[in-house]
């Protein structure tokens, strides 16, 4: 009846978990009270979880990354902690088989449902709204794609719980992932969680670069278009290139694991190295998916906080261009180790440092973009500089680790630890943090609040420098990545300063968090009532914050790189129509969230071997899909006498004089 | 200043982090064999050749942001301005030759350091195969007849032959001290070839993880003298046990933190046996000698899959 499952399942013993579960319950409880009390459930259903609004997927999408954030950082400290006592004779206070865990958590967490739901939230609100456009292509596979993240962010949060999660690194490297080494549920969650949320991500690559291609305003030629949507562009020709290899390889392991076949076994002809080339096929255009839209949010950022243009726009696009091909052709780099030839290693060592012509591109561009302008150092800008700084260091890092001669001395030591944690914290996450500050105003209609975010940048930039330059020196001093404990009392001194500097990171967390109570606070001196808080040049600027649900009234006409910009300049911004036109939009649906939650019960069975219920589970989402397919009532007309209303209430906001006047267009 | 000046200045500013640091003991900085002394140049010559960007960079960050801060409005500002060809010429051209000289270093010492390609040495090397099993290493030296586990030791100045593979997961086998390291993986063989130039005991681990046991999979590597070596393989075959196919499946069974062993004699074909243990019609369970010493059809099979994809190198026999 339950498969595999069994009370046992539930680790009673283990203090830590229960005690971290019993906070969850808890929280749990208390959110639901609470929507309860204040009678919100209703509201919840309609405007977010059933919502297709770009704005509002966006926004959940962050939501949960933030979350993931928090439990993906508990297990960073909680490995930190472990290494800085775990010396000699002292084994720690985690055993092998719960560390193990957690580092494969920690590092599933922060790239598939930390940083990948942070870059697609920020895609989701800024993307629409800066081609002109008044939603994605198919909204509802939008959402849908939303619930399958969630599918996947539901059973890695429940193998906490229920069983216990892969403890073979988060590449899960056979022959250890396969039922030989590794029998219990774990790697199974591990499989199911990444291929629910990666089918979603393929879909959204796939949703955005129709939207892109097919609903920019008229006038965007493809050099017109905002550098950030050319980021998550060249980012979704990565997803849909590279995340069906993932999808086919997790596959094939599920075969290897569900039906005794033998692709990456050591039996019966099956090849390890298969995987270990497959995997990296998929994982190295991955680092490249994190990282180019944080490029595209550092170019928005340095080039409106400078209040100038962009210095090198077509140098830019082509850099990521050249990025986004490259970033397909060096895969081999994360395994000069196996034994390939030397012409094949130093190929895909020359490969990969040839990146490093175009990210020196960027960062020079970055440079004159500040050169003659006029800086502003708000948060955003701090972000940008502070990764600047960083990401060139991270930047060299990789470089010296595509050279297989020194690749051979530091692969797998703490020195590569050190390289990945400074690219995707210095460039993807400062990236991340100065997007959802710049535009966090747009999503809610008020700034966060300036000097709790610089604290927070503060604690995070220092907490990094703590945290990893010990571990670069480290590598140096070999000492290997994923040990539980070590004997090497040199070692110690270096692990605790990186404690420290975790904690320090811990500091910079809760100023965000603090940050955003007291923003809400706050929000009336806070808010943003033109839409265009920062001077921004770029279309999402030129609507109201929160922009209404079909985002423009009239769709804008755009004849310039900055198109905003321009239209302020030439004072036709803020221009209103005679008259409006019905706007036509799609009607919310819960089928993304009922096929999402299908999704998950539906991994939950295959893990625990539950076989009705996965037939069950499976049955319902195809079935749900089918449905919803021939629903024909999926979309509606805003009529123009409630488009215009909504324009009166936000044109009076901050054109007072608006007030009492009726004939709208006079009023420019 | 001219560009001599500037490479020594830029030599100088490099060291200094590392200055700072020579307190503390970094063996890759630090090496005892010609593998490792090629591999610590190789790193610092590659780090002062970025330096040349990554300073500049950095400094002009910095710079930039503060001369041309909001506040300062004595500074120029070009709103407009954003298109310089001199400039983009440039932009494009530095990192481009840096990476054209990087790029030739790299590909001739990846062919210098191949870890397949035998170390030059009039001195007759000595070959030691290597298998790594859960969680502990075996050695077994096929010229003199010996096996131990967890720990290795050559003689000085003589290059070291390992052949690499494993019984169960993959490993990588890794002496930091004296350079590369290279995976081990079951059915298949890899090679490394590596050489101490200085007496000494080195740390030996695996740098790969390959489960529960992995954090205590470690060895010493001895390099002594001709004289040392030879009386260490005489202490080892003072020793009676024997390493057959019969006592190999205890010794493959899954255990941690093993302390050193040695085998006074180890049969001949155990090596052959461990790699094509795989190939004999699919073997599940730990070395089990019966299925062994007769080489199949699928021994070919099992070659055919190494050499379809890329990693060709990494042989099957």
């Amino acid at each position: 009846m339950f498969g595999k499952l069994t009370l046992e399942a539930v680790p009673y013993h283990e203090p830590i978990i229960m005690i971290t579960l019993a906070i969850v319950a808890i929280a749990g409880l208390g959110i639901f009270g609470a929507i309860t009390y204040y009678r919100k459930w209703g509201y919840l259903w309609t405007e977010w979880l059933t919502s297709v609004d770009h704005k509002k997927i966006g926004v959940m999408y962050i939501l949960v990354a933030l979350i993931m954030l928090l439990r993906g950082f508990a297990d960073a400290i909680m490995m930190r902690g472990q290494l800085a006592i775990a010396e000699g004779a002292s084994q720690g206070y985690l055993p092998p088989e719960h560390y193990d865990q957690i580092f494969t958590a920690h590092g599933v967490i922060m790239i598939i449902f930390m940083a990948m739901p942070f870059m697609v939230g920020l895609m989701n609100i800024a993307v629409p709204l800066q081609i002109g456009a008044r939603d994605v292509a198919f909204p509802f596979l939008n959402s849908l794609s939303f619930w399958l993240l969630v599918a996947g962010v539901i059973l890695v949060n429940v193998s906490l719980g229920v069983g216990e999660f892969a403890r073979t690194g988060w590449v899960a490297y056979p022959p250890l992932s396969e039922l030989g080494y590794s029998p219990g549920v774990g790697v199974d969650y591990y499989i199911w969680a990444l291929q629910l949320s990666g089918l979603g991500t393929l879909l959204t690559g796939v949703n955005f670069l129709v939207t892109v291609f097919k609903m920019r305003a008229p006038g965007m030629s493809l050099m017109k278009i905002p550098v950030f949507t050319w980021a998550c562009t060249f980012t979704n020709i990565l997803i849909v290139a590279s995340f069906p290899i993932l999808t086919a390889t997790l596959g094939m392991l599920s075969l290897d694991r569900y039906l005794d076949m033998h692709f990456f076994t050591n039996e019966l002809g099956g090849n390890a190295m298969m995987y270990i080339n497959l995997f990296w096929a998929w994982g190295h255009p991955e680092v490249y998916i994190l990282i180019l839209p944080a490029f595209g949010v550092f170019s928005e950022v340095i080039s409106t906080f400078s209040g100038k243009k962009l210095f090198g726009y077509t140098s830019m696009i082509w850099a990521s261009g050249a990025i986004t091909v490259l970033g397909f052709i060096v895969w081999l780099h994360h395994f000069f180790t196996m034994g390939s030839g030397a012409n094949v290693n130093a190929f895909f060592g020359v490969a990969t440092m040839v990146i490093a012509v175009p990210t020196g591109v960027k960062l020079f561009s970055w440079l004159f973009t500040m050169f003659r302008g006029r800086v502003q150092f708000t948060t955003p800008v701090l972000w940008t500089l502070g990764f600047m700084v960083t990401f060139t260091v991270g930047g060299m890092t990789g470089v010296l680790l595509a050279v297989p001669g020194a690749d051979f001395v530091l692969h797998n030591s703490l020195f590569l630890i050190a390289h990945f944690h400074n690219t995707i914290i210095g460039g993807a996450v400062f990236g991340y943090l100065a997007g959802f500050t710049f535009w966090f105003p747009k999503a809610f209609g008020f700034k966060l609040d300036e000097r709790l975010g610089k604290g927070a940048f503060w604690c995070w930039i220092t907490g990094f420098f703590v945290a990893f330059m010990p571990l670069y020196i480290l590598g140096f001093m070999g000492m290997t990545r994923r040990l539980n404990h070590y004997d090497n009392p040199l070692w110690q001194p270096y692990l605790v300063v990186a404690f420290f500097g975790a904690g320090l990171i811990l500091c910079g967390i809760l100023f965000q968090l603090a940050q955003l109570v007291v923003s809400l606070r706050n929000r009336e001196s806070l808010r943003d009532v033109t839409g265009d808080p920062w001077g921004g040049r770029t279309l999402e600027w030129s609507t109201s914050s929160p922009p209404p649900f079909y985002n423009f009234a009239v769709t804008p006409t755009v004849r310039a790189l900055d198109a905003f910009q321009d239209m302020k300049e030439r004072g036709e911004a803020y221009l209103r129509p005679d008259h409006y036109a019905p706007i036509h939009m799609p009607k919310n649906t819960a089928a993304g969230l009922v096929i999402g939650l299908l999704g998950a019960v539906f991994g939950f069975a295959l893990i625990w071997h539950i076989w009705w219920l996965a037939g069950v589970s499976f049955i319902g989402m195809i079935a749900t899909f089918i449905v919803r397919s021939y629903n024909e009532d999926v979309d509606y007309y805003v009529q123009p006498d409630e488009i215009e209303r909504i324009e009166n209430q936000h044109h009076a906001s901050f054109e007072p004089r608006l007030l009492n006047t009726q004939p709208v267009a006079e009023n420019v | 200043m001219n560009p001599k000046q500037i490479t020594s200045l830029l030599k100088r500013l490099a060291w200094l982090p590392l200055l700072m640091l020579s307190g503390c003991k970094m063996v890759l900085l630090d090496p005892k064999g010609q593998v490792g002394v090629d591999e610590k140049s190789l790193i610092i010559t590659a780090t002062l050749l970025m330096l040349i960007v990554v300073i500049p960079v950095i400094v002009m960050t910095l710079v930039f942001a503060w001369k041309y801060r909001a506040s300062n409005t004595k500074a120029t500002y070009r709103p407009n301005w954003s298109h310089s060809t001199a400039i983009e010429l440039v932009v494009w051209l530095i990192p481009c030759v840096i990476v054209a000289i990087l790029g030739t270093i790299t590909w001739k010492t990846t062919h210098q350091l191949d870890p397949y390609r035998p170390l030059d040495s009039d001195v007759t090397p000595i070959e030691v195969q290597v298998v790594s099993l859960d969680w502990k290493w075996l050695f077994i030296y096929p010229e003199q007849g010996i096996a131990t586990v967890n720990e290795l030791a050559f003689p000085v100045d003589t290059p070291v032959n390992f052949k690499i593979t494993s019984q169960s997961a993959m490993n990588s086998f890794f002496i930091p001290a004296l350079g590369s390291q290279i995976y081990s993986m079951a059915g298949m063989q890899t090679k490394l070839h590596l050489i101490a130039n200085h007496e000494g005991t080195y740390d030996g681990i695996s740098a790969n993880l390959s489960g529960e046991g992995f954090s205590d999979m470690k060895f010493q590597a001895v390099a002594t003298s001709q004289q040392g070596f030879n009386d260490w393989v005489q202490q080892v075959k003072a020793n009676t046990d024997t390493l057959d196919l019969n006592s190999y499946p205890t010794l493959a069974a899954p255990s941690k933190a093993d302390p050193v062993r040695y085998y006074g004699s180890v049969s001949p074909i155990l090596y052959e046996t461990i790699l094509m243990q795989y190939h004999n019609g699919g073997n599940h369970a730990a070395g089990h000698a019966d299925h062994q010493g007769q080489p199949g059809h699928q021994a070919h099979a099992g070659a055919e899959m190494g050499g379809m994809h890329m990693n060709a190198s990494a042989e099957a026999h």
